[in-house]
Parts: structure tokens; sequence; C-alpha cells
């Protein structure tokens, strides 16, 4: 059998788990039910929804259909129609009996965040005024999870954000009814920064090329303090503009800079082309003051490294999360999903899996749906097994603390889905910060009727 | 300056009234009677209506237009965080911003006609969309969008001792919330939009809208005639641009947060696209559009497998799934493709846009009394 | 001056790239007097050439061996190069030499393309208002750009350079400079290559009879129908021209621009900038401002010039394009009347 590689993307499976309740008699009861212990959306009859916003179009697309995925399995894991063996070593397992959640089915309604602010807020509020949503997941940049994060502290309903790497989403912009599951920047230049300086010496000068705009910036700062803690010198630090397309002019000044290392803070396919380009340009095969000249691309992810293709070669970065990961939760998880889509989780998918499934033990841990409980059951939440390792939900900024990995880009990869190697697992505790750095204020927990 | 309204324009915008403050009724069956979505329908439909005012009168085609929008809303926002939380002073503001912008802009570009007005508009449009990403961040916040916060000073609310409540306060119109998703939101935009085509008709009428269509028809003979159209450009393009405003300090009226995007050429385009969709030069056309557009973008888009098997349970398994994987092509991840097919269907046989499907219709009917709605046959007539 | 030479082929090197998709996008507005906002799509098409090409060179027999299992748990799949493998050492040169000789396929498949658009769709709104041009095309590029990501999805899918031109070549001592500036081959390549391309279009229209019809249309379409002329058909292969041009520009972009469904729309608002700035209707216009963009561009990216003006690079483009069309009312060199109503 001989077959093209035009598969049709695989798309959502129809699972046994039924409708979407268009929330039309949401609006009529609520009255009815005004005491004290009611939050926005919570459920009256037999079902609970979840808003799942990922983007659907746009250039995140491949990372929203994978989490859609995730969201998916967990929701039938959830209703007991699933394979539960993929949160057999989750701690919290045996608050989940399979029977939805608090013993309502949890059914799901999804959207369309295009990757932009106003369509992500715009198909959070039908998740929430249309749809019911008790609580909202997902998304893809760290605009957009600010942007729906902070509406849904508005309106009072849960979000648990999935792929935002901005120091901000927890810092800066926190919120009360937020709750981050990746990491950030500042672990990532933690993380990066001593494996950078065992490699490469800590007589290094470092040239950065960072996406103009704020994920880009924080990056940048996190990286560049990680490594001058190192000892590196940083030669020059140039804002490129969002989607340049062609780095060309950036790259070309970077050899004549005295630099030995450049570091690309750009995301998608920003990351694509400035990496692709700069290995082009023949950068990595210079060699300035007498050292190999090095590419570091901070923040990986399976995905762009397929896009990046031979490029991503020997690189180093950090991820959250990658399916070879040797412990059990990992496995298990991978295994399910390998099982039900014929593929492994991208890191996308495993944050979407996990925030869900801490949802739903946070309501069975709290008893309720009442969203002031369900936060107080998250926070400060000490976990495991979701293949994450011991994982802490902090309270003082809802940012999530457990080991942050250094990858490398695979010399020999076998195929499109062995792109990276795990080359440093690093702990948590070395990655985790004062709260305080960063500013901001959660904001209060009460209750809103929507 | 404002030419005198027909019996017909009189039933043409008390129609248009009765269907607008009646949306959240006839909407409900197709799933769009949240908030939400209806005050977008209402905004989206004043910036088309302001976008017509321009092109389909005058013929001069903007693609810049969203930077208004996006200038309306930073200042509109500004206002919440320095002054007060009611929306009449951050509607103001913005129509006053967005109204200077308009001048400056209109002043250059509308020395250039044609393509190259167009080009000069979204070149303007552009590079303030990509400066309000990137280094004006101090005044733009950037990718992560302008928004409240818990420390912003609101200085009359706070001279003035408001209540206030833990936690974000929420936009007013004097006690009244309009942010937060409720119905007052939906029926200050409604109101806002009738009001505005109110005087989009009286626009249309007047002898103004006829030396815009002048203008259209034929710039020379008007200026041998010893018109100077400059000032009628540039007062057409300022009014539009200052509904542009307006519908950008509604957005965040109702939802208090302004991010760049809605400044790039892309919002640009969806405004040509509502209103060439609906059609141009009409008085309804532009809020046909708008409304079709947005119902696209947040209802086909929110469709999944799960759904789509739902709604079509009653068939076998076998049929039911092979109509849900062909429509799984073209609801939700694939919206954007029904939207594409849309365009093309509606103009290649539709050129004057789905009002022109409209009058069709009507004409086909023209004997016997159809039950086409009141507003959509009184539009006909008033066109 | 080494930082001044590489902005420099970096700006002509980009501008190659602007004036191919402007030339093709002038050439069916100067003829046809057709909007098209479909001209991004095409580019992208080319590029999806290349990627169609490598896939079929990179056909796998699939065996599942159900004793194995991957690591995630599926049946271990076992895969073998088809093509390559029956074709020996030429199919390690197909693979290696993918990108230009997927030209060859994309000429014939963009001309293609381009002839069924024209019949099929863009021949009835030759008579239309450019607002139903712009509306139908670009309604048009959505749904080309749709079907690719329906199949390819929307990450971008790298395609390499063959390995003998993947290095830099060292220009500083071919050019007898000092020191050692090196320029990557493919982009000199790119660059040499949209040279070819726009003096063959050139050469087309300038020395063939064809050509001379066609640029005879481009003034006055009635006369030339009067003569008795089938203009309608030159019309469909002056759209199939422009269509292979784009392609063209598309396929030998992909080692630099790993494609993506959304590159033609990437390139859309720049190249009609890049027409406009030319000149409505004026092919040299179009090469001219391609070339001129790209280079101010480059240096309007040099830390230089960004800590005098922060954020230049950002809108340089467009505020050149302000410029340009205040001081001369019709581009650089665009004749009077074109698209001015």
């Amino acid at each position: 059998m001989s077959k093209l590689n035009l598969s049709r993307r695989g798309l959502l499976k129809a699972g046994a788990a039924t409708g979407v309740a268009l929330g039309a008699p949401l609006h009529f009861v609520k009255g009815a039910y005004a005491q004290d212990q009611m939050s926005c959306n919570m459920p009256t009859g037999s079902d609970v929804v979840f808003g799942f916003n990922v983007p659907q179009s746009g250039p995140y697309a491949d990372e929203g259909a994978d989490e859609l995925r995730a969201y998916q399995m967990a929701v039938e894991i959830l209703n007991g129609e699933g394979d539960a063996s993929a949160i057999s070593s989750f701690s919290g397992a045996s608050n989940l009996k399979g029977n939805g959640v608090l013993g309502k089915k949890v059914t799901y309604v999804t959207g369309d965040t295009q990757t932009k602010s106003d369509a992500a807020r715009a198909s959070a509020q039908k998740m929430i005024e249309d749809g019911g949503a008790i609580m909202i997941t997902g998304g893809s940049s760290s605009g957009v999870a600010i942007a729906v994060q902070s509406l849904c502290q508005e309106r009072g309903v849960i979000f648990m954000a999935a792929l935002t790497h901005s120091n901000d989403t927890t810092g800066k912009d926190k919120k009360r009814y937020g709750f981050r599951h990746f990491f950030n920047a500042y672990m990532s230049g933690e993380a990066l920064g001593s494996v950078l300086a065992e490699e490469y010496g800590k007589e290094r000068t470092a040239y950065h090329l960072t996406a103009d705009y704020t994920w880009g910036w924080t990056q940048e700062e996190s990286i560049k303090n990680a490594t001058e803690k190192q000892g590196w010198k940083t030669a020059q630090a140039v804002r490129t503009p969002l989607g340049a397309g062609d780095f060309s002019q950036y790259i070309t000044p970077v050899l004549n800079s005295g630099a030995d290392v450049l570091i690309l803070n750009h995301y998608g396919k920003d990351m694509v082309n400035s990496l692709t380009q700069a290995v082009q340009f023949g950068l990595r095969e210079k060699q300035v003051n007498g050292k190999d000249f090095q590419v570091v691309v901070p923040l990986f992810s399976e995905l762009m490294a397929q896009g990046a293709g031979s490029a991503i070669k020997g690189i180093l970065g950090t991820a959250n999360w990658d399916w070879k990961l040797d412990n059990a939760g990992t496995k298990a998880f991978t295994q399910a999903f390998g099982k039900k889509y014929g593929q492994p989780p991208s890191q996308a998918a495993q944050t979407a899996f996990a925030q869900t499934i801490l949802y739903a033990d946070a309501c069975e841990r709290a008893g309720t749906f009442y969203a002031p409980e369900v936060i107080a059951a998250l926070e400060g939440y000490e976990h495991d097994g979701l293949g994450n390792g011991p994982t802490l939900y902090r309270a003082d900024d809802h940012q999530c603390f457990k080991d942050v990995l250094v990858v490398q880009g695979k010399d020999d990869p076998k195929d499109k889905f062995d792109l990276l190697e795990i080359r440093k697992i690093v702990a948590r505790d070395q990655v985790t910060y004062d709260p305080s750095i960063f500013g901001g204020d959660l904001g209060p927990a009460d209750a809103k009727q929507c | 300056m404002f030419g005198n309204m027909t019996g017909k324009d009189w039933l043409l915008f008390i129609g248009f009234t009765i269907v607008v403050l009646t949306a959240p009724i006839w909407l409900t069956p197709l799933g769009a009677a949240y908030p939400a979505l209806m005050q977008k329908f209402c905004i989206f439909a004043i910036f088309a209506i302001g976008f017509n005012i321009l092109f389909g009168l005058t013929g001069y085609l903007s693609f810049g237009h969203a930077a208004f929008l996006g200038v309306g809303s930073y200042a509109g926002v500004w206002m919440f965080k320095l002054f007060s939380m009611n929306v009449v002073i951050s509607t103001v503001f913005a129509l006053i911003c967005s109204g200077l912008f308009a001048l400056v802009i209109g002043y250059i570009s509308l020395r250039r006609s044609g393509i190259y007005f167009s080009i000069l508009t979204l070149a303007f449009a552009q590079m303030m969309y990509n400066v309000a990403y990137s280094v004006l961040t101090p005044i733009t916040n950037g990718e992560t969008g302008l928004q409240l916060s818990l420390s912003d000073p609101r200085h009359l609310d706070r001279a003035l001792g408001v209540s206030e409540s833990i936690g974000l306060p929420r936009t007013s119109f004097f006690g009244i919330d309009i942010s937060g998703g409720g119905m007052p939101g939906f029926y200050f935009c409604a109101v806002l939009l009738i009001i505005c085509f109110f005087l989009s008709i009286r626009i249309f009428r007047s002898p103004f809208g006829m030396m815009l269509r002048a203008i259209k028809s034929n710039q020379m003979r008007m200026k041998y005639t010893g018109f100077n159209p400059k000032p009628y450009l540039l007062a057409a393009f300022v009014i539009s641009g200052l509904y542009a405003g307006l519908a950008g300090a509604l957005m965040v009226a109702t939802d208090p947060l302004a991010g760049a995007e809605r400044m790039q050429w892309t919002a640009s385009g969806e405004v040509v696209l509502m209103t060439i969709l609906g059609g141009v030069g009409t008085l309804v056309g532009p809020v046909i559009g708008a409304t079709l557009i947005k119902y696209f973008e947040n209802i086909f888009s929110a469709f999944n497998e799960n759904a789509l098997n739902v709604t079509f349970s009653f068939l076998p398994a076998d049929i039911r799934e092979l109509i849900v994987e062909l429509a799984s092509l073209f609801v939700g991840e694939g919206w954007f493709l029904t939207l594409g097919l849309v365009f093309m269907i509606v103009v290649i046989f539709l050129p004057g846009g789905i009002m022109e499907g409209v009058g069709r219709i009507k004409a086909l009917f023209s004997r016997k009394k159809t039950q086409d709605d009141a507003a959509q046959g009184s539009v006909v007539a008033a066109e | 001056m080494d930082a001044f030479l590489l902005q420099l082929l970096n700006g002509l090197d980009k501008g190659g790239a602007y004036a191919l998709i402007a030339l093709g996008l002038t050439l069916v507005f100067g003829t046809l007097g057709v909007v098209n906002f479909a001209h991004g799509a095409l580019f992208m098409l080319g590029a999806f050439c290349a990627v169609v090409f490598n896939r079929l060179l990179n056909i796998e027999t699939v065996t599942i061996d159900e004793t194995q299992t991957t690591p995630w748990g599926t049946p271990m799949e076992i895969r073998e190069p088809y093509v390559q493998s029956m074709l020996g050492d030429f199919g390690a040169f197909l693979v290696d030499y993918s990108v230009p000789i997927s030209i060859i396929i994309a000429i014939p498949i963009m001309l293609l393309i381009g002839v069924i658009m024209e019949r099929g769709l863009i021949r009835h709104f030759y008579n239309r208002p450019h607002a139903d041009q712009i509306l139908v095309t670009f309604g048009l590029a959505i749904v080309i750009q749709e079907i690719i990501k329906h199949f390819f999805g929307a990450n971008p899918i790298p395609q390499g350079a063959p390995d003998a031109v993947n290095g830099s070549a060292n220009i500083g001592a071919m050019l007898g400079l000092e020191g050692f500036i090196s320029y990557p081959w493919w982009r000199l390549i790119y660059f040499l290559f949209s040279l070819l391309c726009i003096g063959g279009v050139f050469a087309f229209l300038q020395f063939t009879t064809y050509g001379m019809v066609v640029r005879a249309g481009m003034r006055d379409r009635e006369t030339v129908g009067l003569l008795g002329i089938d203009i309608e058909k030159r019309f469909t292969v002056v759209f199939g021209i422009a269509a292979v041009v784009a392609g063209l520009a598309g396929v030998m972009y992909t080692p630099i621009l790993p494609p993506d469904y959304h590159m033609g729309m990437d390139f859309l608002v720049l190249s009609f900038v890049v027409v406009v700035v030319g000149g409505m209707g004026s092919l040299a216009g179009a090469v001219l401002a391609g070339f001129l963009l790209g280079i101010l561009q480059s240096f309007a990216s040099m830390t230089e010039v960004k800590s005098i003006l922060p954020g230049i690079d950002q809108i340089i483009i467009y505020l050149v394009a302000v410029a340009i069309l205040l001081i001369l009312p019709r581009g650089l060199m665009g004749r009077k009347g074109v698209m001015e109503d």
C-alpha cells in the first residue's frame, strides 16, 4: 500500500458525548436560583458546559486542532466513555469517577479565537452568554490569553489558559479567575541559562532578535537576565516586526557585531522563518571569537520544529512537556492519545488535557461548581501524575510550577514526531521565583451573576 | 443641509427601528439572541453605514477605515481609565479623536483619487496599526490590548464619589451597566444605531448627499461648473470617520478592551466586504452585510462535529456520518471557506449585493403582496 | 561598507520577489483592467507546486507491522521511500533538486490554473466595477487558501535548497573586496532568477507580435478589437502568463520562506502598494518600485537607522508610498486616467 501524505487532518471524531446546550433555558432559570452560592453559569440541569476556545483559523490552527483533540479526550474520560488509563497515575484520579463532574455530564462548546484578541473575546462571550459555559480554556498566544482572562474575571467564569508563555499572564496581568498550566519566559530563561553556560561556556556574547511586541520583550528580558547571570555579554537586542517574513536584513548585521550566539525570541511562523534563514546565511558554520557560532530558540514547539525542517537540528530551547518524557503520567497519556488519534500529543494537547482534568478535579474536591470555592481548591494545589512530575498551582499568582525541559533539535529524527530530544530536565525549585517580581494584582474572587 | 424625507423614508425608518428593537425576539430561533453578538451586529452596522456614506455616495474606496475605529476604541478606554466609567464621556471623546484623525488623513488622502486614494488610506491605517502594536505600546499596550485596571485613577468618578464595587467597575450609562453582557448594552448600541441610520437617511436625501452623488458620477463636470468638490468630499470622509469612531467607542463601552488588531487592513477590508455584500449605496444594505458576516463569524465557527451530530440526529447513522463529514468542511475550522464561497456567489449572481437580490424577489412578486417582512419590503421601496 | 553591501543585497533579493509579484498583478491590471486580489493566492499555489512535487518524490510504501508498536501505542508503520528506491541515484538527485525541478511542473500547472480562472471567472468581470472584481477575487483567494489549508494544514512546510547551493558564497572575494563577506547562494540565485523572469516577460511583450498585440490592447482595447483581432483569447494567455510568473516566484521562494497556506495573503497588501507606487498599469514602474521598496526596507532595518527613528522599519514601505503618491500623483511611472475614477 502506498499513500500520498495528503491525508485529511484528523478532525474531531464524533464522540458519544451528546449535545451542546444552547443555553436558552438557563436565562429563565437563573432568577429562581438567586441564592448565595450561585456564580456565573452554575449548572442547573443534568449537564455542565465547558468552553473550548482555540484557534481554528489563522497560523496556529494546527495547534488548535491538537488542543481540541485533547479536550475531547478529557471530556470522554470525565464522562466515563473514554480510555480512563490516561489519568491512571494522576494523584487526584480517585476523585474522578467517570460519571461526569459532580454527577453532571460534561458537554462542551467550541469557538475560534483566530489568534486575535477581539475574535477570542467575542467567542468567549458567546460561550458565556449563549453556551452557558462555566469554564473556558484554550488559546494560542499571550495577547489572546490575557484578553480572554480579563473577560473571564469580569464575568466570573474560570479561565484555564493554555498556550501562553508571556510573564504577564500570571504577572502584571494576572487575574483571580485565571490559571496557567504552561511555563513562562522567566522559567525558560532560568532553565536555559545554566544549560547554555554548560554547553557553550561562560565567555559568550549574545545577539537577540526579538519579535516587537509584549511577549517578545518579556522573553528577551528574561533570557538576557538569565544569560548575563552566567557571565554572558549582550551585544545587541534588535526588534523585528511581527510577521516580517524575510528576516535577512536583521540577520546580516549579526556576523559583524562581535556576537557568537544568536538568540531568536520569535514564535510560530516568525520563528520558523528567522531560524530557517539564519541557518541559510551560514551562521552556524561560522567561527567568531574562536568559537563556533550558535543559534538558540528559547521557546520550542513540536509543530514549529516541523515547519523549520532540518534547520532545527542541534538547536537548544525549552519546552513545557514532551511525549518522550520518562514518567508514568506521560506514558499513560501518550498511549491513550496515540491509540485514539494515531499520533503522539503535542505539548499544546498535554496542557489542554491537564487543565480540563484539573478543573474537574477541583470541582469534585470543592464539592461544588461555585466559582470562588473552585478557585480556592485550585489555589496552592499540589498534584502529580499528569506527566509534568510534581506540580504546584501557586496561590499567589496562579502560575503553575513544575519541571522545565531543555530540548534540542535531533540530528537524526526517526519520524516527524521525533524532532526534539530532551537534553535536561530542570528541577522545579530551580525555576521557582518570587511572585512579587512581576507585580500585578489578582483581584477579588467574588461570585458574579452573569 | 438636510432635505425633506418622504413618506416612504419615514416608513423605512420606522420599520428599521422596529426590526432592530425586536432583534432579541426574532434572533432567538437563529441562535444569535445573546447580548454580545447583538451588540456586535449594531456596532458593525454603524461602522458599515458610515463607510457607505463615503463609499456608497462618493465612490471613494477607503481601505483604512478601521484605523478610526481603533482610535475611537483607544480614546474610549483612556477616558474610562482616567476620568469616568460613564459611556457618554468616553463616546464623546472618541468622536472628537476619530474626527480629528479623519480630518488630517482625509485632507491628505483626498488629494488623490481612485486606487491612489485607496492605497493612501491603506498606508495610513497600516502605519497606525504597526506603530500601535509595537512602538506605541506605552499608550496602546500593544499586543495585549489596552484594558482597565484596579489602580486606574478614574478622577471624575472618585471626585463624585461613585460607589465602587469590588473588582473592576463596569461601564455605565448614568448608573445602568453597559458592559458585563447585559441587555442594556444592546439597547444602548441599538438606539445609537437607529440614530445613525436616521442621520444616514437624512444625508442621503439632502442636497449634500446629492452633491456627493454628483461627484461620484462626474467630478470633472462638477469642477467645470465652478464647484469645488474637495470640501464636500472631506466632509463625507470625516462623517464616515466619525461613524467608525463611534463604532470603536461602542466596542469598548460594551467590552472595555482595545486591541491593535482592529486597525489592521483585514479589519478595514471587512467593512468593505460588509458594504458590498449588503449593497453599496443602499440604505439598509450595509446593515444586512454587517449582520451577515458577524453571524457567520460567530455562529458558523462555533459548530463542531458534536453539534452537527446532534443537529442531524434524526437521520440514520450512515447518512448522518456522511452529512456530518461534509458539513464539517464548512463549519468550525472551515467557516472561512463558507465565507469565501458566499462572497463569490453573491458577487457573481447579485452584483448589487443582497439588496439587489431582495429587489429581484420583490419585482418577481410585485403584483402579489408577499410575506416579506415590512422592513425589507420598504427598503426596496425607498431605494 | 560591508554592512552596506549586504543590506543592498538583501534589498535586491526582497525586491526581486516584490517585483515578480507586482509584475503579474500589473500585467493583469494593465491589459484586462481587473484588480486581482487572488494574485497572492497564485503566488502561494506556485509554492505549493514545489511542496506537492516534493511529496510525490517522497511517496512511501507503508507496511503495518502489528507485532511492533510505536511509543504512542499504535501499530508500527514501516515506511520505505518508493520513488527514490526505484530510481536509485537519479531519485536522490530529484529529491535534492526538487525545488528547481518543480519549476517544470509548475509552469503547466500555473498556466492551466490561470486559464481556468480567467475563462471561468475573471472574464465575466471585465465590465464590472472594480469593487466587484475585488470582492470576487478576494472570495476566490479565501476559497483557494482554505482548500490548501484543508489538505496541508496551517503549519509551514520546509523545502530545502539543493545541497550544492545550500551554503553561502564568498562574494567578498568575488568582488575583490577585503574581508569575508558571504551571502547565501540561493538568495543570489533568486535575485538572478527574478531578473530572468522580468526580462522574459518584457522580451515577450516587446519582441513578439503576440506581445505587440497585447501591448496595443493595453493602450486601446476597443481599436484592437475593431481591427478584427481576437483580443479575448490573448487576454486569456496574458492572465496565464501572470499566473505563471507569480507561481514561479512562489516556487523559488520556498527555500527562503517555508510555504504555508497564508503566504499569499501576507504578500497581497504589499504587492498592491508596490504596484501603486510604480504607477497603475506600468510594468516598468512595478519592477522599479519593487526593487526600490525592497532596498529601502532593508536599509530602514539597520540598527543605526532604527536607533534614530525607532520603529521605522515597520512603516517605511507605507511612508514611502504616501510620500511618492503625494509628490508624483500617479506613482513613479503611471499613466494618466488609469484607475482614477
